[in-house]
């Protein structure tokens, strides 16, 4: 039995109204690689931000005893001085810098006062080998691709004297060649005496590398699973992330008609607006009917949301092509503005990002995608604009002392409800919900779910995008299964269970 | 709660006690002489190109806080072109015409290369800053042009014969006011007193919340005392400057677009989010257009307010005026980072800067001391606006603090 290197003892850490982890244990032993996997949200980054400091000692209760001692991280300069570092799903290399100064940045070599330049290429260059990297040190990260740049991320890693490695999602933006080596990598490391933690979504990668398998679902540890002992398989692990219970979490709809079809979209494919090799959607092809509510799963990264935004006006992505048909007559959009006249409506994943002017009032955000609606020419006409502003908090209940409440001050669930307002104003026949009760908590879901229900008894179409499966299953007529740019499975919701979707995106998965 | 409505209070109104605060201390320093009539008059007559550079700037302020920095030389370009048409003894409304024109075509410009090329707007207007300075010296040879014809200064404010005509003279007892100015002043502030009270029971009526009365009360009759003030100090001396109409009119065009249309509603939009307003829509690149392009309609108008006061042009005109009325927006609240502002922030900002100048040129303070006091203030408006918002933001973070421990005392 190795040494224990790190273990991880109740950690419970809580945001505003969500409890993010509840009495967590991990126990990492020297030398293995340990991967963590679950759902979106499970708790899995949460987990490691806590590990390596990002949120500090005391924002969380628990113990983490690392190397046979209790820690206190304050930050990540702490976690890294005692070997402990993390390597980021998004890459934080700097384009503009080279190799080697990236792999310094914070750490440089040479005194405070005068950067020992050589020093940093030659011990730089020696990193590198170890990665089994080539380039020089002195290229710049922009001129070598986002394989080589995660092996940088390792040297990086590497550099800074690290004893215990965190890789979140190392693979997600790699191809399979890049991710083969990758793993490799990581096996090699490890024979080197490297302690690893992976966090994965890709399950045959992790069957493929880890010696143990934490499963995380709702913010607890759920098992173990050791590789030379116990069942490793796909399915085992499945069981083990999707394994909880359905409840009467969702409002049934009742009697609700589904119509003719509304929209259909053919042969779909956009490329990615800065890597233009890229397919993000791939020979896409769906629909949706009158008064149907249709999911869209797929874990983070599936093409989901740039699907959606390249239907609604091309807003994102270049190389469209493809056939969209809107009540049976084929459109060509080019911006949102000519997609929200046709009736289409896309309520961003990203609220505060893509979605809300948090610095105006409600009012004036409800009214934002449908100016018109309330003026005459290009004159506002106040009074009516309140007016609908009003209705619109009665009707979705939106907590809020006025409609002049400025959005920035509201509550996740109430900026949703605001959000949904503007669209639902702008009088759309499809909307398309990204991630529509994201952050959101229990009980302004269900209302959320209620409104999706009234939309679909209106007989708008519903495209409801999200990750988390309960909720596609509960919500929807019918499920399309993304992954990796592709459709990879579709099933009425009577036929749908956790399992057979997560079957999907695996049997998809291996076959690429 | 009662902290929070203190803090609300604050952050509305400061500039707004600030400006009270330096009226008073200005004249008590000068022994009054700040408060003559004729210091009053040429306040306003002196600034009015801050308060129309000013609300031109908002515009682009709102819009993210892009400034343009080129407005001082447009004002000298626009200006330059204008004294030369009127030297020529050409009609003035020519001159008019051809100075907006100009400033309408110098925004267009602006516009184009900040909203479709998506040149940083510093530097486009740095651009501008040069190149129509340059352009300013080249038309004009480097000479100063006079200005005599008496229509033009007259309706555009320059010289002696500024004023509106006291048409009530010789009406009623004689007096050494000017009656027309009475008149005036009284018109508007029983006309907005009485709107603001028809208005409020038109609001109640459809049931809207309403300030409550006392409030309502208080704060119109100090804006009729304000009127009534100034009313009375512009009627001792020589009555309504022309400028002042001028000035009145921009501010209240622009006061009617930035909350009322739907361009007004766009530019805050696209400053306080502009993807979330793309994907509203709304054509984000002609909002920064249209906001570039008023400003150098405004820009032009300036020109034309400039050369009527100086009765005349030289290439060296309107330097610095584009600091002045970036200045005037921040001290009147505009947030540098876009979305947050307003026609009446700039009229305060632009009235504190112009007081504070005025009164240190009466009260005889070195030159060089002034700009330091200037820049002084400035630090001070922007330091009280980052405050407020750390404040804000502070008070926030501790109430998600709370939070969380309530809910780590249940686990």
């Amino acid at each position: 039995m190795a040494k224990v290197l790190l273990e991880m003892n109740s950690i419970t850490k809580t945001f505003p109204g969500v409890k993010a982890l509840d009495n967590v244990n991990l126990k990492v032993e020297e030398g293995e690689i340990h991967a963590l996997v679950g759902e979106n949200g499970a708790g899995k980054s949460t987990l490691m931000n806590v590990l390596s400091g990002i949120y500090p000692y005391g924002s969380y209760s628990g113990d983490i005893i690392y190397d046979g001692e209790v820690c206190e991280f304050h930050n990540i300069k702490d976690s890294e001085r005692k070997g402990i570092v993390i390597i980021h799903q998004e890459l934080a290399l700097i384009p503009y810098m080279t190799i080697g100064e990236n792999m310094f940045l914070g750490n440089e070599q040479g005194s405070k006062w005068c950067i020992d330049w050589n020093k940093t290429y030659a011990e730089a260059d020696k990193y590198l080998e170890m990665v089994g990297l080539t380039d020089s040190s002195k290229t710049l990260i922009k001129d070598i691709g986002t394989g080589k740049q995660q092996l940088v991320e390792i040297a990086k890693a590497l550099a800074k004297h690290a004893r215990l490695l965190i890789l979140d999602e190392p693979t997600s933006s790699l191809n399979e060649t890049d991710s083969k080596a990758l793993l490799d990598l990581m096996k090699k490391l490890k024979s080197e005496g490297m302690t690893m933690i992976i966090i994965s979504h890709k399950l045959n990668e992790v069957s493929y590398v880890a010696d143990k398998i934490t499963v995380v679902r709702d913010g607890s540890t759920i098992e173990t699973l050791d590789a030379t002992t116990d069942d490793i398989s796909e399915t085992r692990i499945i069981k083990g992330m999707v394994g909880r219970e359905m409840t009467d979490r969702f409002p049934k709809r009742h009697d609700v008609p589904i119509g003719d079809v509304m929209m259909e979209v053919d042969h779909w494919t956009v490329y990615h607006p800065e890597f233009s090799e890229r397919k993000v959607c791939d020979d896409v092809s769906i629909n949706v009917h009158a008064g149907e509510v249709v999911g869209i799963y797929g874990l983070m990264g599936a093409g989901r949301t740039e699907l959606a935004m390249s239907i609604f006006g091309r807003s994102y992505g270049i190389g469209i092509s493809g056939k969209l048909t809107l009540k049976g007559e084929e459109l060509t959009l080019k911006n949102p503005k000519q997609a929200i006249a046709a009736g289409i409506a896309y309520v961003t994943e990203d609220r505060k990002g893509n979605g809300l002017v948090l610095t105006n009032s409600i009012k004036t955000n409800t009214t934002l995608a449908n100016l018109a609606g309330v003026s005459s020419g290009s004159f506002i006409d106040k009074d009516k604009e309140y007016q609908v502003a009003e209705e619109y908090v009665k009707k979705l209940r939106t907590k809020t002392p006025s409609v002049e409440q400025l959005v920035g001050n509201l509550s996740g669930g109430n900026q949703q409800k605001v959000l949904l307002a503007k669209w639902m104003f702008a009088n759309p026949d499809v909307l398309i919900l990204d991630e529509p009760t994201r952050g959101i908590d229990v009980g302004a879901k269900y209302e959320i779910y209620c409104i999706i229900n009234d939309l679909a008894k209106a007989g708008k179409s519903v495209i409801m995008i999200s990750s988390e499966l309960p909720e596609v299953i509960g919500m929807s007529d019918r499920i399309y299964i993304m992954n990796q740019a592709k459709i990879v499975g579709e099933m009425p919701a009577s036929e749908a269970t956790q399992e057979n979707i997560m079957a999907c995106i695996v049997k998809s998965g291996s076959e690429a | 709660m009662e902290g929070n409505k203190v803090l609300n209070f604050l952050r509305k109104y400061m500039m707004l006690i600030a400006m009270v605060v330096v009226v008073i201390a200005f004249s008590i320093i000068t022994g009054g002489k700040t408060l003559f009539p004729q210091n009053i008059n040429n306040l306003i007559s002196q600034n009015a190109y801050v308060f129309v550079l000013g609300t031109g700037m908002l515009l682009c302020i709102l819009t993210g806080g892009n400034i343009d920095l080129s407005v001082g030389s447009v004002v000298c370009l626009a200006g330059g072109i204008g004294a030369i048409i009127l030297e020529k003894n050409l009609p003035w409304p020519l001159a008019v015409v051809l100075m907006l024109v100009m400033g309408l075509i110098i925004g267009m410009w602006h516009g184009f290369w900040i909203a479709y090329v998506k040149v940083p707007p510093f530097i486009a207007t740095l651009v501008g800053w040069l190149a129509f300075r340059g352009l300013a010296n080249i038309i004009m040879g480097g000479y100063t042009y006079s200005i005599t014809d008496e229509s033009f200064l007259k309706i555009f404010g320059g010289g002696d014969a500024c004023y509106v005509p006291d048409f009530l003279a010789n009406i009623g007892p004689a007096s050494d006011l000017n009656k027309t100015c009475i008149v005036a002043g009284a018109i508007i502030a029983i006309g907005y007193a009485v709107y603001t009270f028809i208005n409020r029971s038109r609001l109640i009526k459809k049931g809207y919340k309403v300030d409550s009365i006392i409030s309502v009360v208080i704060k119109t009759i100090l804006i009729v005392a304000v009127i009534g003030w100034l009313t009375y100090k512009l009627a001792s001396y020589k009555g309504i400057p022309t400028v002042l109409i001028w000035i009145a009119l921009v501010l209240g065009i622009f006061a009617y677009i930035t909350t009322k249309t739907t361009l007004g509603r766009n530019l805050y939009a696209v400053g306080g989010n502009e993807k979330a307003t793309r994907l509203s829509g709304i054509n984000t690149k002609m909002v920064m257009f249209s906001a570039y392009t008023l400003m150098g309609l405004l820009a032009g108008f300036a020109g034309i307010l400039n050369i009527a006061r100086l009765k005349g042009s030289s290439p060296n005109y309107g330097m610095g005026y584009e600091m002045d009325a970036i200045a005037a927006c921040f001290i009147g609240g505009a947030s540098a980072y876009g979305g947050t502002g307003s026609i009446g922030g700039v009229i305060i900002g632009a009235a504190l800067m112009g007081i504070i100048n005025q009164g240190m040129v009466v009260a005889n303070t070195p030159p060089n001391y002034q700009t330091v006091v200037k820049g002084i203030v400035l630090v001070l408006a922007v330091l009280f606006d980052v405050i407020m918002q750390m404040r804000r933001k502070g008070s926030k973070k501790t109430a998600a603090a709370e939070t969380t421990e309530k809910g780590g005392a249940k686990a």
